[in-house]
């Protein structure tokens, strides 16, 4: 009976738990420790001296997040100097798609050249904690002292194609005003990307 | 002998069509009693391209019903004639196939669902009559696809 009771107690909290939407702008972000492709580990922490984060979910196999790989590898050379490192966490469970798994991983980062950390997130833990849907999508955080918060969400820029000679780079945006003491103009925006392949 | 097989593929193969999202709300306000079923697709998007053949037998099953599949394509408009149109020939696709006309993902992905996040595969149902308009941002098999139809009926 004490057993019954308690089951209907947590119900309605694990039904809100598979509800969960994830992070929103302004949204305090817990710090997570995942494994990266040279097999150590990397959190949030992992980085004394930021002054935020761009956190990418994306993978090997989704061609528009491959598509962008080359803008994300810019973004790292432009920002990481200036406190706004890339971390790259894989969104999809390697059990439901193939090729995404560590080793693929590993090979992919290596091919593409990667210049940043690319993170395995075994259970999807961390990808459901953020909200992750597609690949890619990206999370601007920024250190404050009320801990690290969410300051953009979304794409990268507005141009999947890389040919639009009137793009506007949302992440860029967003970082260059968050480096000015400023809160970016734009802080969210949707795009076109490849599902998160995920029990459930 | 290529010509004639160019254009015998042609006449039998159906054309991809462009369509902005007013020309397709038009369509669905005209549409009556019509539930439509839209699937957002890609020929880039792996696990679309695998469910296709659900929305296919899902087309032909219901085919004498009031129910209209179309599967638009979110390809660029670059990709229409070298991959878009092979890709719809070589799967002999028979459920209408059309490439969304639209260039602003800001404002296309909202108006076609302000629930909808941008990933695909996903799947709009719209029955206008019902005041129905409903967004499934997931991969569909052929008795989901089927239930969920029913359960809207």
């Amino acid at each position: 009976m004490r057993n019954l009771l308690l089951l209907v107690l947590l119900l309605p909290g694990l039904c809100a738990r598979a509800q969960e939407k994830g992070y929103a702008v302004g949204a305090v972000v817990t710090d997570f420790k995942l494994k990266n492709v040279d097999n150590n580990t990397v959190s949030l922490a992992s980085y004394p001296d930021a002054r935020g984060y761009i956190v990418i979910f994306g993978c090997n196999s989704c061609p528009v997040s491959r598509g962008y790989e080359n803008r994300m590898v810019a973004l790292q050379e432009k920002f990481s100097g200036k406190g706004f490192p890339v971390i790259m966490i894989n969104p999809n469970d390697p059990e439901v798609a193939s090729s995404e798994s560590f080793a693929d991983m590993q090979q992919h980062a290596r091919k593409s050249s990667l210049n940043f950390p690319y993170l395995e997130d075994p259970g999807q833990v961390v990808t459901r904690r953020f909200g992750a849907l597609r690949t890619p999508h990206v999370f601007v955080l920024q250190k404050t002292p009320k801990g690290i918060v969410v300051a953009y969400i979304g794409a990268i820029d507005n141009d999947p194609d890389n040919g639009n000679a009137q793009k506007i780079n949302y992440v860029q945006n967003a970082v260059n005003s968050l480096l000015a003491g400023q809160q970016p103009e734009v802080t969210f925006t949707k795009a076109v990307g490849c599902g998160v392949k995920s029990k459930g | 002998m290529v010509v004639l097989q160019t254009l015998l593929l042609s006449a039998h193969a159906q054309q991809v069509r462009l369509a902005t999202l007013d020309q397709l709300e038009q369509r669905f306000a005209a549409g009556r009693d019509t539930t439509y079923i839209i699937n957002f697709w890609a020929t880039w998007c792996g696990p679309c391209v695998q469910e296709l053949p659900h929305f296919e037998r899902f087309g032909k099953t219901l085919q004498h019903t009031p129910v209209k599949v179309l599967l638009v394509s979110l390809d660029a408009r670059s990709k229409l004639k070298n991959e878009v149109m092979p890709f719809v020939q070589k799967a002999k696709l028979k459920n209408e196939v059309l490439l969304l006309n639209e260039t602003d993902q800001q404002q296309y992905i909202d108006r076609i669902s302000p629930q909808w996040s941008g990933s695909i595969p996903a799947t709009l149902f719209i029955n206008k009559r019902k005041q129905l308009r409903r967004l499934e941002e997931k991969e569909f098999t052929y008795d989901q696809l089927l239930a969920l139809y029913n359960s809207l009926k």
